[in-house]
């Protein structure tokens, strides 16, 4: 079926979200719709599938308008859409999961259970999927969640598939597998719609490209052009992919962790048995899939989480035991991986969120007492040296751009002198030129020598920044290994995979991705 | 749920021993040593407890059973430490404890309770169990229109406002028309206004769902007040009492025990019967159940698939509203009382504690609802008897201990719809 989207424009408020966008998709295609966190492709995507309504333009399905007032309307009309945060309720079944909205029922509107798990299963197995339709949805790893999604929009009979940032949470051999996926899907005539940030992606898969700019399409695209042409389409500049830095030069041992072991409340292991040392003068990246210990990780150091056993030391002094604040005053600095939960309080003024850490001690109080002035004087400087882009300090901090917010955070716990950083998913939703911003930061810290724990699920990040690399699985570390490591070896060691045996693997079988760096490498 | 591992072999190879898990084991010594050293040790030795069954009219009567009671609570207090030994074992070696040594140490230790205070006097049992049920009906109503209306992702805080509504909508109905079926129909009117006005001010403008609960309960609390302080009192004629007929069931009614308990009923137990089932079914089984349980848990997926979460808010707690109403009904029409002031009593919020200890279930929330009426009754009926050497406000106690010995012991965390007091808004 061939797309066309004519003239789009959602507007949110004062906010242009999508300011008359135009794309066409050929039937069979791959087309990849590239731009940076909220440049309006997630928006576009849902006026395409009938969740919001748009301001302005139409939408044509084999050069016939159509009209959609909800997502029932455009399943119907053949639209079927992964999301970017699965739409599945965690606790049904795969074949609940779905039959939800299109269920097999008899009398009474009983559920034909049979019939709901036959029709998971006829798809799982032409595709290779694996699925068992009884599994709960919340005990399934999110590779096949993401497996059920696509079951869900080809059970609707999908002629245009939709696949929003299908890649994040994915590990290097899940997305080759989801490429794969993709190409098999082409081939029986599904066009896709590939929503990504990730440049190296799009190389690897698209038949064509779009590439999208706060709510505008700034250009079209073929796959052989380069990743830094297609990274200036979408910044609007030119950027540096990688990240300058010298070869570390490692001192002292700063955060030694050893044995820690940490239960959750029902009493699964979440870390197992870690030790890690942080040098100074370092970068230890930890990579891996998110939701395999990391963020336990980063809690229990901060003392969020008391462990089970185990120790950690900085400086030599321990500091298990202690709570969040002496923690704090011992030098530990913290990003934490969700900044609107943990990082910031949205409702608090820029000024504010500068101090939450520091807010009584001197300067900034006195005799129990806030000093304004010497707060907001603060967060003018900072601001200045960060290039916090924003109107007023006095604004509540949620009128700034994610990657603002994430700078403030970011100035806030570098201002203090540290003793260790601990940078948990320090970029993530961020546009590309605060990564690069943030990223200076950091290996600027590592420089003074601070010992740098950084926590990051996306490879590329961990690769770019980490002296060396750590990769987690299922709460216990898989292995330690230099900074320039191989891709594909990292990738099979974030399933498990244990260093030597990856290191055999990868020699045998590359993946897409892989195979298109090597290209890269061969032909600049 | 849980996994049943003494140690956990993890990826690296090397053993985690987790920490023992005391309060089942702790909660059972506990109990066990009240029964040891209050009931057992504090009974004069020969005396003898009697249970009645009969109520007269059975098929086979079954004779009162006595029992010598020092005997009977070293029998039960000794089952009871062989429970809590069992346990004790279990959390020692980090197995979970179950469902099932708990709910059997409750059922003796309730047992034993009632050998030792019934001794040297006559239990009456059926008519225990028969009170306790007449108690339940409403808590059971109540918890039902709590889990159609959760289920959806709408907390009703307001049940006790519904039941108290249906009440007064009954007894003023039936009143006027001369017959009581008539209030039973007009009952549900009541509550589903509330429900109304609760999706109204919570779904339509995403007010916070316990404030619009509780500003209601206050609000029908005044209402009916009001009305019964001024019209009715000026016109008793519009609130007299009428009494719902039992219609027993034949041959079921005859049987021992369960026959006067659970056959020989008004139409208004009947119909909760059949709601629990229904309801039980439909929710877990059917189109309608699976839909209400996704916009409960996850609306948005819900609506990506066309499902429609506005209307789905509206109507199920409407119709939950509607239940409470009808169990409202049961304080006036179905005891054959006149509507009074603030009759509910606080039923509506027992309710809504009944259909969290049933974990939102159907079933579950029965047997909770249950297990109140019953210690409730049984409270009650103690407090009469008097024959005890203990202070009756103790007694009054019961259903509260039973209460916290439910939720220690058997519930542990809940888990609510996901969803709950979460306003939907579609951009």
């Amino acid at each position: 079926m061939k797309l066309e989207l004519r003239g789009i424009t959602k507007r949110f408020g004062s906010l242009v979200a999508n300011d008359s966008i135009d794309l066409v998709v050929e039937p069979g295609e791959i087309h990849a719709l590239l731009g940076e966190n909220g440049a309006g492709k997630s928006t576009l995507m849902n006026v395409l599938y009938g969740l919001y309504d748009p301001d302005d333009g139409e939408i044509l399905l084999d050069d016939r308008p159509v009209r959609f007032d909800g997502p029932g309307d455009a399943v119907a009309a053949g639209i079927g859409m992964v999301h970017q945060h699965f739409m599945l309720v965690p606790i049904f079944t795969v074949a609940e999961s779905v039959a939800l909205g299109y269920e097999p029922a008899g009398r009474l509107g009983i559920i034909d259970r049979r019939t709901a798990r036959k029709r998971v299963t006829e798809i799982s197995d032409r595709f290779g999927f694996d699925v068992d339709p009884g599994a709960v949805i919340e005990d399934l790893p999110v590779g096949v969640q993401q497996r059920v999604e696509i079951i869900k929009a080809l059970s609707r009979e999908a002629k245009i598939l939709i696949l929003d940032e299908p890649t994040a949470v994915l590990t290097p051999q899940e997305t080759d597998e989801l490429i794969e996926i993709m190409r098999q899907l082409k081939a029986e005539g599904t066009s896709i719609v590939f929503i990504t940030h990730k440049l190296r992606e799009v190389r690897a898969i698209a038949d064509s490209i779009t590439v999208i700019r706060r709510g505008k399409v700034v250009g079209e695209a073929t796959p052989d052009t380069s990743e830094t042409e297609l990274a200036s389409l979408m910044v609007g500049r030119s950027v540096s992919m990688a990240v300058d830095k010298d070869p570390a030069e490692p001192g002292d041992d700063g955060l030694v962790i050893s044995d820690l072991t940490v239960l959750d409340s029902r009493n699964n292991v979440v870390l197992d048995h870690i030790d890690l040392t942080v040098r100074r003068g370092e970068i230890l990246a930890v990579a891996g899939v998110q939701g395999n210990g990391q963020t336990e990780l980063t809690e229990t150091i901060l003392g969020l989480t008391e462990p089970l056993q185990g120790s950690i030391t900085l400086d030599g002094k321990e500091l298990t035991g202690t709570d969040v604040k002496s923690r704090l005053r011992a030098g530990v600095g913290f990003i934490p991986e969700d900044r609107s939960t943990s990082g910031v309080i949205s409702t608090f003024t820029v000024a504010e969120n500068f101090i939450l850490d520091l807010y009584d001690v001197e300067p900034f109080a006195r005799a129990g007492t806030l000093r304004p002035q010497v707060i907001q004087d603060n967060a003018r400087k900072r601001a200045e040296e960060y290039d916090v882009r924003l109107r007023d300090v006095d604004d509540p901090i949620s009128t700034l751009s994610g990657g603002n917010q994430q700078k403030v955070v970011v100035a806030r716990e570098m201002s203090r002198p540290l003793r260790v950083l601990v940078a948990s998913q320090p970029t993530r939703g961020v546009d590309v030129g605060s990564v690069e911003f943030i990223h200076k930061q950091i290996v600027a810290e590592r420089d003074n020598g601070t010992p740098v724990l950084l926590v990051s699920s996306e490879l590329d990040e961990a690769m770019n920044l980490g002296d060396r690399i750590a990769v987690m699985y299922r709460g216990a570390i898989v292995g330690i290994v230099p900074g320039d490591t191989d891709r594909d070896v990292l990738g099979l060691m974030m399933a498990g995979v244990p260093l030597e045996e990856a290191q055999a693997q990868a020699a045998v079988h590359r993946t897409a991705l892989a195979a298109a760096d090597d290209q890269t490498e061969e032909a600049p | 749920m849980t996994q049943a591992t003494t140690t956990h072999r993890t990826d690296s190879g090397q053993e985690i021993v987790p920490p023992i898990k005391w309060r089942a084991p702790g909660a059972m010594l506990l109990f066990t040593l009240v029964s040891l050293f209050g009931f057992v040790l504090f009974t004069e030795s020969g005396t003898v407890t009697t249970f009645r069954t009969a109520t007269g009219g059975e098929v086979a009567e079954i004779p009162n059973t006595a029992v010598p009671t020092v005997p009977a609570l070293w029998l039960l207090t000794v089952a009871m430490a062989a429970l809590t030994a069992y346990a004790t074992m279990r959390a020692v070696r980090r197995e979970p404890v179950g469902w099932w040594p708990p709910a059997i140490f409750g059922a003796v230790f309730i047992i034993a309770f009632l050998t030792w205070v019934g001794a040297g006097a006559t239990i009456p049992l059926t008519s225990l169990l028969v009170g306790g049920l007449a108690l339940s009906v409403p808590l059971i109503f109540g918890a039902l229109s709590g889990v159609m209306c959760e289920r959806t992702g709408v907390i009703n805080i307001a049940i006790e406002g519904q039941l108290l509504g249906g009440a007064f909508m009954a007894a003023v109905v039936a009143s006027i028309v001369g017959n009581p079926y008539v209030g039973v129909l007009a009952a549900p009117i009541a509550g589903a206004l509330v429900g109304l006005l609760l999706v109204f001010f919570s779904v339509k403008y995403w007010v916070d769902q316990i404030i619009v609960g509780v500003v209601l309960n206050v609000l029908v609390l005044g209402l009916t007040t009001f009305f019964f302080s001024t019209v009715l009192t000026e016109n008793p004629e519009l609130n007299q009492r009428f009494r719902l007929p039992p219609l027993p069931i034949p041959f079921l009614s005859d049987l021992p025990i369960i026959g006067p308990v659970l056959f020989n009923q008004n139409i208004l137990v009947y119909l909760m019967y059949a709601a629990i089932i229904l309801l039980q079914v439909l929710l877990f089984r059917s189109r309608w159940g699976l839909r209400v349980r996704s916009v409960g848990e996850h609306p948005k997926a819900a609506d990506t698939v066309g499902i429609d979460v506005i209307r789905t808010r509206w109507v199920n707690p409407i119709m939950g509203g509607a239940l409470a109403g009808l169990g409202g009904a049961f304080f006036t029409v179905g005891s054959g009382l006149a509507f009074g002031r603030d009759m509910s009593a606080g039923n509506g919020f027992i309710a809504l504690a009944a259909m969290i200890l049933g974990r939102w279930n159907p079933l579950g929330a029965m047997a909770a609802a249950l297990l109140f009426g019953l210690s409730r009754n049984l409270a009650n009926m103690l407090s009469t008897m008097g024959s005890v050497g203990i202070p009756g406000e103790f007694l009054l106690m019961l259903p509260y201990v039973v209460t916290i010995f439910a939720v220690a012991g058997l519930v542990g965390r809940v888990r609510a719809p996901a969803a709950n007091n979460k306003p939907y808004v579609k951009s």
